[in-house]
């Protein structure tokens, strides 16, 4: 019995006083104001303007990203399950290389590729094709995003497709279904464990960037992230910035609750 | 096999301690440190190596983007440094909540002697008495423009309204220097707390959003070089980097006027080294020093000996470097608004960026 | 017709994925000093990477946050999970969804509620908050991919050991260990990519004169990247590449030899 609270106490202690208390932290800041005193402005000042905006904003583009993460990432995975087991793991390690790249520096580059004058459009236009012209406007955000998070999304799916027996398939098409049938029957509901833990993956981190907005978006595109991270930062009102970090938390728990729904057995793991 | 278990933790502890504590030790020079909070990529690192090497003294040295990212960070004491280099407002701001030490004048020998009288006279905005700060840089804000995009002559603010230019105009991506260009565009003074002044200052800067390609702050500097936009809201200093680069670029202060900005070095109330703090301090006042940070950032210097010392004839007399500013009567500093003051310009800013 | 399609469809992936970086080991080539000009082909930013203190004092203190972190938390980690095995449904539960917190929460909020924690408790900001903010958010790495390994282990052959005279030390290490060890890996090896990656919270945690490869290139995205930084990810990059080329040869001799042995 001691044993076990031995091994138990260390990551009891750190829950408790790194992801506990911090939390206790910011519903402290995000229910009181300058004095000290309870209110809930800073809760309902999401309801301004632009704060709504910015939220729906978010929640527009998070969206549509995790949407075409989705698209792309199933037939990838699919591919790469049916692909030759000696080389699986490899492959599967090419798409995650990227990701040993700064982050930062990884995003930059897409400025340097999507500007006017860019990589990109040096290319077009050599070729006499109209430019493309979509840097600093919502969809270079979403690419960004895209981008940066379509691993997420592919992992988790490839992993559940691997996971699924052969035999089931063999079984399937011995009892004549058709390899439409066989994929909507079979494949597909057996797949969805990961494919709720990629869109939980791709669709949070989405919700919540500031970064890509800024990088990209040349500032002109205010997400929830960017109003948080503002009122931190250069604002210095803690207060409103814990009020609206709590907002994006009840989002992201809805998210959560919504997924676990799906995914009662925790299944879609990403490894 | 326990024994091992625990021979290997107790070595991984040992290892991790000592790396811990060789941190802490290899931080401190033989005369002690001196921890630096200075804008990014705001002075020449080999002045920071002469330092060291000459006094003895280590430098902690780390950068910030903002005046307001650096704020809290100096308030909460959440990072501990002994000089800091603000902004004009910020510095008045912090005088303000009691947050900087006195100078003592005795031990910056090379500050009184080198800077010229006019920085002195113009700190006087923020800093009313001259007792807590020393000028670092200055400069003025204005457009910087490329001679092969734009055809007209450019004289005032209002040319970043002008449709023709729509998606080749950068914006500054701070409150108040977006909205000293509005300000100054309606013939306000930029440091107004008038509520109409103000909402028409945010009118302007929301019909002006369609047409600006980015809002940004230093990045300004590498698209203005590679052509992908015709016009930009630039310091002056980075003004000289960004011709060098590109000898298309012309640099002007509007007729409406503009803001005259200087960052100088200052001590907060809680610095652990203040003894080194004014060494250092006097050190970047030497003009062999201030010369080589000049040549590094390319921002005005304010001291006058380190002009002196400049070589190159052109840049000793540009108009961009040091401008004469006789000319013109509406230059501003800009100064601290109050916590009101503060909140309703980030408010107008924030309807703005999300408009 | 079909591998053909495949094959595009890989490769269109793989150009999306790649573009970017072979834009930035361009980059590190290019002897102009912003991005926005080719002036010509140079090795000159690899000669001064060599020098510059400031960069390569930033890489050391990734890398030894990366490690330490994420060591610590696969020790935290894996002995949690081993705890968790005998408790109660709903305990278990419990522990889950707290380990599940900062995985699902946002970067951005876990960051700054690890920032009022500091402030509240007088914590100077540097190396040691940034460590400590890492080893929290690499903890959930660890326990999720080592929770799936224990949920297979056959609870009775740690028995059958302990049956037969083992100690409980050392019937985990030779009959619980090798069996989770591959997850521990995993859990090891992503909590270190993540600590890597990380920008979010060290920027909201780490404090003056200390800086990671992501902080500082933060601070450079506004004056303009330094071109030794494209340099140095060129440089980490190209490691990164030839440790798995050898890795994955290495792995297919061991492979072969094991169907030898199996034959």
């Amino acid at each position: 019995m001691n044993r076990k609270k031995a091994l138990q106490a260390p990551y009891l202690f750190w829950s408790v006083m790194f992801i506990l208390i911090p939390l206790c932290m910011i519903f402290y800041y995000g229910f009181t104001d300058k004095t000290g005193a309870f209110t809930l402005e800073n809760i309902m000042a999401i309801a301004t303007a632009e704060h709504a905006k910015a939220l729906w904003l978010s929640m527009l583009l998070s969206l549509v990203s995790t949407v075409l993460c989705l698209v792309i990432a199933y037939p990838l995975a699919m591919i790469l399950s049916s692909m030759n087991v000696s080389q699986n793991s490899f492959i599967v390690v090419i798409f995650i290389l990227p990701m040993w790249m700064n982050f930062l520096l990884r995003t930059l580059a897409w400025q340097t590729l999507l500007e006017k004058t860019g990589v990109i459009n040096n290319i077009l236009s050599f070729l006499h094709l109209p430019a493309l012209n979509i840097i600093n406007t919502p969809p270079a955000i979403i690419l960004g995003m895209v981008y940066n998070f379509l691993p997420f999304m592919v992992l988790p799916i490839y992993n559940a497709l691997v996971k699924i027996d052969k035999n089931v398939i063999n079984a399937a098409k011995d009892l004549g279904a058709n390899q439409v049938q066989t994929f909507i029957r079979i494949i597909l509901p057996l797949s969805i464990p990961g494919v709720i833990s990629g869109i939980t993956m791709v669709f949070v981190p989405a919700l919540t960037t500031f970064v890509i907005s800024t990088l990209l978006g040349g500032s002109k595109i205010l997400l929830i992230g960017n109003v948080i991270e503002q009122e931190f930062t250069r604002a210095g009102n803690w207060y409103l910035g814990s009020g609206l970090s709590i907002v994006l938390m009840i989002f992201i728990i809805v998210n959560m609750v919504l997924s676990s729904v799906f995914d009662k057995d925790g299944e879609g793991a990403i490894l | 096999m326990k024994k091992r278990l625990i021979a290997t933790t107790a070595v991984l502890c040992t290892t991790i301690v000592s790396l811990l504590s060789g941190c802490g030790a290899s931080s401190e020079g033989k005369n002690g440190q001196v921890i630096v909070y200075n804008w990014g990529e705001y002075i020449d690192p080999e002045t920071i190596t002469m330092f060291e090497e000459e006094t003895g003294i280590k430098v902690i040295y780390d950068e910030f983007e903002t005046n307001e990212i650096m704020y809290p960070k100096v308030e909460t004491g959440a990072s501990l440094c002994d000089v800091v280099c603000p902004s004009d407002y910020m510095i008045q701001k912090m005088i303000d909540n009691d947050l900087l030490a006195e100078l003592d004048f005795d031990k910056l020998p090379n500050a009184t002697e080198n800077i010229g009288a006019q920085y002195w006279e113009n700190s006087k905005q923020f800093d009313a008495e001259n007792k807590y700060s020393v000028p670092y840089c200055w400069g003025t804000v204005g457009i910087l423009y490329n001679k092969t995009m734009v055809d007209e002559p450019v004289t005032s603010w209002s040319i970043l309204w002008n449709e023709k230019y729509a998606d080749n105009i950068l914006m500054q991506d701070s409150v108040r220097d977006a909205f000293m260009v509005a300000l100054k565009l309606n013939g306000c003074s930029m440091n107004s707390t008038d509520e109409k002044e103000l909402e028409a200052a945010m009118q302007a800067l929301i019909d002006q959003k369609p047409l600006v390609q980015a809002y940004v702050i230093d990045e300004v500097r590498d698209k203005m070089i590679g052509g992908e936009a015709a016009l930009g809201v630039i310091y002056s200093g980075e003004a000289i980097y960004t011709q060098r680069e590109n000898p298309d670029l012309e640099y002007v202060i509007p007729e409406e006027g503009t803001n005259i900005w200087i960052d100088s070095w200052v001590v907060p109330k809680n610095a652990p080294n203040m003894e080194n703090a004014h060494i250092f301090i006097d050190f970047m006042c030497r003009p062999d020093i201030a010369l080589k940070n000049f040549e590094y950032i390319t921002y005005s210097t304010p001291n006058e000996g380190a002009k002196e010392l400049i070589e190159d004839e052109d840049i000793r007399n540009s108009s961009i470097a040091f401008p004469d500013l006789s000319q013109y009567d509406n230059l501003e500093t800009f100064s601290y608004l109050g916590e009101e003051g503060d909140e309703l310009y980030n408010e107008l800013w924030k309807k703005v960026k999300s408009n | 017709m079909k591998n053909f399609i495949k094959r595009f469809y890989i490769g269109i992936i793989f150009v999306f994925l790649y573009a970017p970086i072979v834009t930035l080991i361009a980059l590190s080539f290019n002897s102009s000093k912003t991005r926005a000009k080719w002036g010509g082909f140079t090795f000159k930013w690899y000669a001064s990477l060599l020098q510059d203190e400031i960069i390569l004092q930033a890489l050391w203190n990734t890398l030894i946050i990366a490690f330490l972190s994420s060591l610590i938390a696969t020790v935290i980690g894996t002995a949690a999970c081993v705890a968790m095995q005998s408790m109660s449904r709903k305990m278990r539960a419990l522990f889950m969804g707290i380990t599940n917190i900062p995985m699902l929460n946002a970067d951005i909020v876990t960051g700054i509620s690890l920032m009022l924690l500091y402030i509240s408790l007088g914590v100077r900001f540097g190396f040691s908050t940034i460590l400590l903010s890492h080893i929290t958010f690499n903890i959930p790495y660890v326990i999720l991919s080592v929770m799936p390994r224990m949920k297979q282990l056959n609870p009775h052959t740690y028995e059958a050991a302990l049956d037969l005279g083992a100690s409980h030390v050392y019937a985990f290490f030779k009959v619980v260990f090798p069996d989770i060890l591959p997850g521990v890996l995993t859990g090891f090896l992503m909590a270190f990519t993540m600590s890597l990656d990380d920008f979010i919270i060290t920027h909201f945690t780490k404090g003056a004169g200390i800086d990671t490869l992501s902080t500082k290139i933060y601070t450079e995205v506004k004056k303009g990247i330094k071109p030794e930084m494209y340099a140095l990810s060129t440089i980490i990059f190209i490691a990164v590449i030839c440790l798995l080329l050898i890795i994955n040869i290495f792995g297919k001799k061991s492979a072969q030899k094991d169907m030898r042995q199996d034959n």
